[in-house]
């Protein structure tokens, strides 16, 4: 897909341009208190100008002057309008390059009888089933209920390798416009049309649905708080200047409000909420709420699979250990016929490693005829084969082969339990193979530590949030890994229920968890946890369960995903700050030019040393104006995130936004001063 | 000049020593634990005996605030009787005659509120059971219902999730028994040595220098100076308050007064350090609040010092420093230190005329009081600074990367709101109130020419100093303003019942609402608020949103007339 990060497209620029004259509605704009009342100030411009038109008043200065202050005030509008709009569009123009995908195709309908018809994509409702066979685009969003078939799902997450998708267990989702490969499945439909996660995130970016997150109404809170203190300070100035005897104009007035209300932060804010799910989409993580990302910077405690996520893809075999009295022969055979089935990569594995050992595994297809496969559940966390003579082959976790054999009153192995703690202390996980509940011996199964992944939970242990590892490996083999890879606790031999325990105790002690997951049995604990990111991949039920979809199943995607609502969050704040930091400024610009004509002591206060008290004016709503459209690249690409601790991160953002939101505008109002000087 | 300086390092230096065992004191009696002043336990039980309340009794912050607003209602009808009906109750040797309703109305709210805006004179205007009953009775009660509602707050911030927040009279009556009547003992003690006096007999005759025959007013003064001083009250026995010869007859006594005004509001900083078990959280606090306060006083004493240049014009030596409206015994660092320390902590009693005072002093003194919350008023100075800490946790909060917290509990909209409101209040009264004044002035300036004794921008500043003094619940008066008026009784009374009771309310509410929310222990990533970083950000806080908002005011007023002076 494509991933153009040039924030000023030109055919979004001309959409935003277009959007920010109809924003101007005031039905819209009271949804900002803030850029309401810069609205409701322009418009009292407005009148006044025209007033002057038909009757001049020395008093309120110039027609031109007057013009120009309103004209100002319009552009702050259609600045501030432009970042949303902008932010907005860019958040379109990513969600449509993924809807393009999967847009009218037609699709082989089945009904109750079986009899199969064409129809488009967009006719397929909720729970109608279809068939795509090799070479076929799946129609829409849906869930396999017979077959299996390699999917290209490139056009949604970039990766060309194609994956597999079957019926039953947790790869059993399918996405529209993604592409069969081989074989035929039958899909049921999950999602009516227009409701898919990506129509939903559309809905979320347009401003008709877009709800404000409950720091946004804080905040806004906040920033209509403190335009309530400037309509005051406005309001009672009038009185003021009437005792002094120095009258002020209405466009002073109206200039002193404009300046002085927090119009940075206000015209940008939903700019930055919007920008931030499009950074998520970006990322290929479709959001369902603005809240969710929002959560995911408070994240204090991340749930991560070991596997995909800390080590590479899968584990290895790596050795048979075989027990006492058996030949080592004997183990890697009775291994290669019961892991001929297992598609599994560590089942792969296990062939692989003894074609070494010279077991050649097409001859030992034979073995498969009549044998009946025992598939691996979480419950019995073994698996093998049942052979046609009775022969029964058994690999899993040490302590089910270990209840396996003792409950047959088979002896188990001191030597085996020795080999199992050995292998599991080297971070190996220990695979025991047992033949008619006799054990033969261990298959040492190695995983490897992604590289980088260190660093990472380094990152992630100084911006205070605690790691914990996900596994189905035995405590030791866990310990180990989690120990080699950084990670601060782990669980292990992990049921659904332990990660739904787990993420319960942590909340009680009020902490915020985050997590990612993909099957069915990972819905309720998607749904327990604070960030629930469920894989694209994943059943549908953990798909509804989440507040995430990550389109990659990128199990690291998690870390992307805090460091997201934390920009966002931080963009929030610094831009605040700069903001009110901002007054200061605008006060020594305006104040003294209100009076100064009328109180010649006060120009002592013009410490810019502004040109004259019109120059002056013009120069703070110049800046004022001007500022907006400056900072929309900061607010659409977020302050950068730096995990170097809450104090030196407020250190270091007081200093820029704070110190630099002091100075900033004196400078800039003192240059824009200097040319609007040469006319006025 | 060196021995003035030294004289004003000494009474801070001292203050802040004594301070941090006080804090410690305090902490321990609010917490219930063992301590020497135990055996005033007896007495407790008996007021609670006979009032019928359970004093271990858990209370809500619904709770605590309904049984703090009840009981300021039965003072406020019982003061009002008393101030109408003085004229023929006893105790009034004088015969001074009783208030009009809007006087009384005013005094009544003045006093309960700890404000003690008096537009009356003490000598003339009250009898001696009025001092004593009213006057007297409602700087203790008032003092001890701010103590009170601080500790409600200091509660609040506790670790975990907290429903009860302690008991109200429990923390009123020890602030009372524990705290204030000591300390006021011993302070009346050293003013009845150097010559205050502590009577309830009349006027005393007095034949003058110059043969004239006159009459000294006089009366209970030690124990009421006492109380005005420790309290943060500020109401003077005599309308001259502190800078009259009887009330404050040395510059001992001078030291001492002021020494026990700032002394507990800056133990209750330490107190909260104590009593949470955050030591730095207090430091902070503290730090923030000593950095405003040597912003504003540093200009005061440097100008007061310097004397007035139109005075020197006219040939008059300036080595005093600015002497009008200034006791010679005190001098003039000391009346500049005092008019300081005055009004940041909300006392408003003066030792000097402050009207009198150089413009920018002047401006120092009304911007103590607009921002109110460096070191503040006995326990709701805390509490003011608690709502700005609100407003920059919120920002600095974003600027880390989290929702914002505090002490491990989050801050969301209805918080917002309520600090909100608290901190628009403020400006809303005081630039409310003065515009409502400049407006009537404006339109019929013969009708009200009685109002200002000096038009023009010291004029302005006598009227903004008013309602900033009333809304600041200080009490002092940029006196030369004529304002035993109904529009100055009324408009500043209601001002004054606003500015006193939403600003505890707020507080209050905010941190009972923060004790119920779930506690998120503290990580590598969140927010620290005991540290410098945050303290700078407080400090900024305040002064951009609560000082500039009277930028322009300030421009018009003791600006304009500095800059017009210079």
């Amino acid at each position: 897909m494509s991933n153009n990060n040039s924030l000023f497209q030109p055919a979004l620029v001309s959409e935003a341009v277009k959007q920010a004259f109809v924003k101007l509605d005031p039905r819209v704009m009271v949804r900002n208190p803030v850029m309401f009342t810069v609205e409701l100030g322009t418009a009292v411009m407005l009148l006044v100008t025209l007033g002057l038109l038909v009757q001049p008043d020395p008093t309120q200065g110039s027609f031109g002057y007057n013009f120009t202050v309103f004209l100002v005030l319009l552009l702050t509008l259609l600045f501030a309008n432009f970042a949303e709009a902008i932010a907005e569009a860019r958040g379109k123009a990513q969600a449509g390059s993924l809807r393009k995908t999967r847009e009218e195709t037609p699709a082989r309908l089945v009904d109750e009888r079986g009899a199969e018809s064409v129809v488009s994509s967009s006719q397929l409702r909720k729970g109608q089933f279809f068939l795509v066979e090799a070479g076929e685009i799946i129609p829409t969003d849906g869930e396999i209920v017979e077959g299996l078939a390699t999917i290209d799902e490139s056009a949604i997450t970039g990766e060309s390798a194609p994956v597999i998708r079957e019926a039953g267990g947790d790869k059993s989702s399918v996405t529209g416009g993604t592409k069969v490969l081989s074989d035929r499945i039958k899909v049921v439909v999950t999602t009516e049309p227009g409701e898919s996660f990506l129509d939903k995130m559309i809905a979320l970016v347009e401003g008709a649905s877009r709800q404000k997150t409950p720091n946004e109404i804080a905040l806004t809170i906040l920033l209509a708080g403190f335009t309530l203190v400037f309509i005051i300070v406005c309001l009672t100035l009038q009185p003021f200047a009437a005792y002094a005897n120095t009258p002020i104009a209405v466009a002073s007035f109206i200039a002193l409000f404009v300046c002085l209300i927090p119009t940075t932060i206000g015209g940008l804010l939903s700019a930055i909420g919007i920008a931030g799910m499009d950074r998520a989409l970006r990322a290929n993580v479709i959001t369902k709420s603005g809240k969710a990302v929002e959560t995911a910077g408070d994240i204090d405690v991340l749930l991560l699979d070991k596997t995909g996520t800390i080590t590479i893809g899968n584990r290895k075999a790596t050795h048979f250990w075989h027990a006492p009295g058996v030949a080592a022969q004997h183990l890697a055979v009775m291994s290669t016929i019961a892991s001929l089935t297992d598609e599994t990569p560590e089942g792969k594995s296990i062939v692989e490693l003894a074609q070494t050992q010279q077991v050649d595994a097409l001859k030992l297809q034979s073995h498969l005829k009549g044998a009946e496969l025992i598939k691996f559940t979480a419950e019995t966390r073994s698996s093998g084969i049942t052979l046609a003579d009775g022969t029964r082959i058994r690999k899993g976790a040490a302590d089910a082969i270990r209840q396996l054999t003792e409950r047959a009153g088979k002896l188990y192995p001191a030597e085996v339990v020795e080999r199992v703690q050995l292998v599991a202390s080297n971070g190996g996980t220990p695979l025991v193979v047992s033949q008619n509940d006799e054990v033969l011996g261990v298959v040492e199964l190695q995983d490897i530590i992604k590289p980088g992944i260190q660093e990472r939970f380094e990152r992630l242990r100084r911006m205070g949030i605690k790691t914990v590892m996900v596994t189905g490996d035995n405590p030791l083999t866990a310990r180990f890994i989690a120990s080699a890879a950084g990670v601060d606790d782990f669980i292990a031999e992990a049921k659904p229920e332990d990660k739904m325990q787990y993420i319960r105790a942590e909340q009680q002690q009020g902490k915020l968890v985050a997590m990612m997951g993909d099957g069915t049995n990972d819905a309720p604990a998607l749904a327990q946890a604070d960030v629930g990111v469920a894989m694209n991949s994943g059943t549908q039920a953990a798909k509804e369960a989440g507040n995430m979809v990550d389109l990659d199943n990128d199990p690291t995607k998690l870390i992307e995903v805090v460091e997201i609502g934390k920009q966002l969050l931080m963009t929030r704040g610094t831009l605040t700050t700069f903001s009110i930091a901002n007054d200061v400024a605008k006060y020594f610009a305006i104040v003294p030019a209100l009076f100064m004509v009328g109180i010649p002591a006060l120009g002592a206060l013009n410490v810019m040393g502004l040109h004259s008290p019109q120059s002056a004016i013009l120069s703070a709503v110049i800046f004022n104006a001007l500022l907006i459209p400056a900072l929309v690249p900061l607010a659409l690409r977020g302050v950068a995130y730096q995990p170097v601790g809450a104090s030196a991160l407020l250190r270091r953002n007081l200093l820029i936004y704070g110190l630099g939101g002091v100075v900033a505008p004196f400078v800039g109002i003192k240059l824009i001063d200097l040319v609007v000087g040469l006319f006025v | 000049m060196f021995s003035e300086l030294l004289g004003i390092a000494i009474i801070f230096g001292a203050t802040v020593l004594l301070a941090i065992p006080l804090g410690l004191y305090l902490a321990t009696v609010y917490r219930g634990d063992k301590s020497w002043s135990d055996f005033l336990a007896p007495l407790e039980r008996l007021l609670f005996r006979a009032g019928g309340i359970d004093a271990r009794r858990g209370m809500s912050w619904q709770q605590h605030l309904m049984a703090l607003l009840t009981i300021n209602l039965v003072w406020f009808l019982f003061a009002m009787l008393i101030l109408c009906t003085q004229g023929v109750l006893p105790l009034n040797p004088d015969a001074n005659p009783s208030m009009s309703p809007d006087l009384a109305f005013n005094t009544a709210i003045s006093f309960l509120v700890n404000c003690n805006l008096q537009h009356y004179s003490g000598e003339s205007g009250l009898s001696y059971l009025s001092q004593v009953v009213v006057i007297m009775f409602l700087q203790f009660v008032s003092a001890a219902t701010g103590m009170a509602a601080c500790v409600v707050v200091f509660n609040a911030l506790k670790e975990g999730t907290n429903e009860k927040l302690g008991n109200f009279y429990d923390y009123f009556v020890k602030s009372l028994t524990r705290v204030l009547l000591p300390i006021a003992l011993l302070v009346a003690l050293v003013l009845v040595f150097q010559g205050t006096p502590m009577t309830f007999a009349g006027k005393q005759p007095l034949i003058t220098l110059q043969g004239d025959t006159t009459a000294v007013s006089r009366g209970p003064v030690a124990a009421m100076v006492a109380i005005k001083e420790l309290g943060t009250n500020g109401g003077g026995f005599f309308g001259a308050n502190s800078a009259h010869p009887l009330e404050n007859p040395t510059y001992l006594t001078n030291m001492v007064e002021n020494f026990a005004l700032v002394l507990i509001p800056i133990a209750m900083v330490f107190a909260l350090g104590f009593y949470l078990k955050r030591r730095r959280l207090s430091y902070m606090v503290f730090g923030v609040m000593t950095a405003g306060f040597l912003l504003l006083l540093a200009p005061t004493v440097y100008y007061e010092m310097q004397g007035n240049p139109a005075i020197a014009q006219m040939g008059t030596d300036m080595q005093l420093g600015a002497m009008e409206g200034k006791e010679i015994r005190l001098g003039a660092a000391a009346s500049a230190y005092w008019g300081i320390t005055n009004t940041i902590i909300s006392c408003g009693s003066v030792n000097s005329m402050h009207d009198s005072h150089m413009p920018i002093s002047g401006m120092s003194e009304m911007l103590g009081m607009m921002t109110n919350a460096f070191y503040g008023g006995v326990g709701v100075g805390f509490l003011n600074f608690f709502v700005f800490v609100i407003i920059a946790v919120f920002i600095s909060g974003l600027m880390v990367g989290r929702t914002p917290e505090l002490l491990g509990k989050k801050i969301e909209a209805r918080e917002m709101k309520i600090a909100i409101i608290v901190a628009l209040l403020h400006p809303l009264m005081i630039l409310g109130g003065t515009a409502m004044a400049a407006h009537l002035y404006v339109s019929n300036p013969t009708e009200y020419a009685g109002w200002l004794a000096n038009p023009g921008y010291h004029g302005f500043s006598e009227m903004l100093y008013e309602y900033t003094s009333a809304a600041a619940n200080n009490g002092s008066g940029f006196e030369g303003l004529g304002d035993n008026t109904p529009f100055w009784n009324i408009s500043t009374g209601v001002v004054l019942l606003l500015s006193r009771f939403l600003p505890v309310i707020g507080p209050v509410a905010i941190a009972g609402l923060l004790a119920r929310k779930k506690y998120t222990p503290e990580s590598a990533g969140t927010l620290r608020v005991d540290t410098a970083t945050f303290g700078l950000m407080v400090f900024f806080v305040i002064w951009i949103i609560a000082a500039l908002a009277f930028f322009p005011a300030l421009a018009l007023g003791p600006l304009a007339e500095h800059f017009s002076l210079y």
